[in-house]
């Protein structure tokens, strides 16, 4: 089943087209990183990191009895952190099938945030989806 | 090389030099571009554009081994590069230059020839301060030879500490490599100094003049220093193209490191002597066309005034550093006391990957991280900083642009 238009997808795109420029849209991105519960202390292990961003992110994740997953992320950083927000709000209590069906690039180019996936090694965005998707064992659940 | 600086050689003029840039006219997220990324990379001047490009377009050939009149006039050009770095650096004759990819082609270069003649317990002298490019290729040394690296502590100021340096020195001490001066802390080393404590010991030094060069001008035979090495694209240049200095019975007594064409003298199948230094340190086709933009840089930057610059640059850091202080929860990394063009800091509870994605929305391009620079970053117990840094092309106007797009992204943060 393609899911590329989810109910949670529309749900944000709706909620930045009230957004009219960058300084709305950061603002609402960095409040969405504030409201997201830290990942306690002991649980930034790097083992928990995610390695290929400078500034420092934690995803801790597992997968309940009916195989949908769960996701915890942090980030020092404050930008970072409201991107995970909103990438966790799209992904979390999902099946793998239905996040590796996410064409989750256009989303955030179509809600005004692609500035944050091309610098790849500078913003740990990509390098988080790339994890989910690691997660998720999106190649093998390519058809 | 622009005319108006043959016309005014004494007067240094930001603002007719920007003409000469064709990429500062940019408009970043709809705003003029503030390039305060310098230390990182300068941009470049029409002349070194054109350079490049005439040679490619005009008089491109391979160096040194043509018969042609298209390879003698690149080889005349790509040794005129050479004897224009020579020039700049003050080195008694041209053949102390060695052209490499870079500072750490030119680092990576004599750390791989010095370290043949180096044994398991022989030491390195280095600091805290230095650039992950004079760090790493001491610490290949110390894992194939068991070399012994020996670091400089860095003062709360952000200055070597000249006391425990000193003290560093042992019988077993075979190199002093440091930097002239700091890419984070704009710390200006006294290099005279170095050199002094280090000949004392019978120590040969490597400066590291990444940074240096670009801001003060540098005279090699008066420091006495060894080894000096300096890139391209930070000096107005273009990237892929370097410097390594050393005194010529340095050079004459260091192995080669490369091996392939145009380094050797004769090569049979069970013998091979090398060509003469330089030389001897280019094994293979150089960068012809990066040589070409490098000599235009270093001429375009000796054709200005360099004190005036360098007082320019002087201006622009106090004032930068003047309106920093006026945040209350803002940290200046680096308080030398002989401290040149770059201003490191963070503010409190801000991320400074934050600080520079935001001030990139204003169009002012900074640093951000650690500046390849860790053990530095653990010395003041951070995990990453902003960075502004100057260039000739720089003006008070940005400065302000720069001060108050921060007050905005402040707000924005807090």
């Amino acid at each position: 089943m393609h899911t590329d238009m989810d109910d949670k997808m529309l749900e944000l795109e709706e909620e930045f087209a009230f957004l009219e420029d960058w300084e709305d849209r950061y603002r609402y991105v960095i409040e969405m990183g504030k409201a997201m519960t830290p990942i306690a202390a002991e649980k930034k292990t790097d083992a928990n990191k995610i390695q290929g961003c400078v500034s420092q992110v934690w995803l801790l994740f597992n997968q309940d009895s009916k195989g949908k997953y769960h996701f915890q992320a942090d980030s020092d950083a404050h930008i970072v952190r409201g991107l995970i927000a909103v990438l966790l709000r799209l992904v979390d209590t999902k099946t793998a099938e239905d996040i590796c069906n996410m064409d989750i690039i256009s989303f955030f180019h179509r809600i005004g945030l692609s500035d944050n996936l091309s610098a790849q090694r500078a913003n740990g965005l990509r390098a988080m989806i790339a994890r989910i998707h690691q997660i998720c064992s999106c190649e093998t659940l390519k058809p | 090389m622009s005319a108006s600086f043959l016309q005014v050689p004494a007067s240094f003029d930001p603002y007719a030099l920007r003409s000469e840039f064709p990429i500062l006219t940019r408009k970043i997220n709809d705003r003029p571009l503030v390039y305060l990324d310098n230390a990182a990379s300068a941009q470049k001047p029409e002349c070194v554009i054109s350079a490049m490009a005439e040679t490619m377009e005009a008089s491109y050939a391979n160096v040194h081994r043509g018969l042609h009149t298209l390879a003698n006039e690149v080889t005349e050009r790509f040794e005129g590069a050479r004897k224009t770095v020579a020039k700049f650096l003050n080195a008694a004759s041209e053949q102390e230059i060695i052209l490499t990819s870079g500072t750490t082609g030119a680092i990576n270069l004599l750390a791989a020839g010095l370290g043949q003649g180096l044994q398991a317990g022989d030491e390195i002298i280095l600091s805290v301060m230095e650039h992950h490019s004079n760090i790493v290729p001491w610490h290949f040394l110390r894992q194939q030879k068991g070399v012994v690296l020996r670091f400089v502590p860095v003062t709360d100021a952000g200055e070597l500490d000249m006391e425990v340096y000193g003290d560093l020195f042992s019988a077993k001490t075979r190199l002093v490599a440091l930097s002239h001066m700091s890419n984070v802390l704009g710390t200006v080393t006294n290099a005279k100094k170095i050199v002094e404590i280090a000949h004392s010991h019978d120590v040969p030094v490597l400066l590291d003049g990444s940074q240096a060069a670009v801001h003060l001008p540098i005279n090699v035979q008066e420091l006495d220093v060894d080894f000096y090495a300096i890139t391209g694209h930070k000096l107005y240049g273009p990237t892929g193209i370097g410097a390594l200095y050393g005194k010529l019975e340095r050079l004459q007594s260091l192995p080669p490191w490369q091996g392939g064409g145009e380094m050797v003298q004769s090569v049979s199948m069970d013998n091979i002597s090398y060509a003469d230094p330089p030389h001897r340190f280019e094994a293979g086709t150089p960068p012809i066309i990066e040589a070409a933009g490098f000599d235009a840089a270093l001429k375009w930057l000796m054709s200005l005034d360099r004190e005036a610059l360098g007082e320019h640059e002087q201006m622009l850091l106090r004032h930068v550093e003047t309106g920093l202080q006026e945040f209350d929860d803002l940290t200046i990394l680096g308080r030398a006391s002989d401290k040149a063009a770059v201003c490191t800091f963070n503010i409190d509870g801000m991320h400074a990957h934050d600080v520079a994605q935001l001030l990139d929305k204003y169009g002012v391009a900074v640093r951000a991280g650690t500046h390849c620079a860790e053990p530095l970053m653990r010395r003041f117990d951070i995990s990453s900083t902003c960075r502004v840094s100057f260039a000739a092309y720089n003006t008070i106007e940005e400065a302000e642009i720069f001060l108050s797009s921060l007050a905005r992204v402040r707000e924005f943060l807090q």
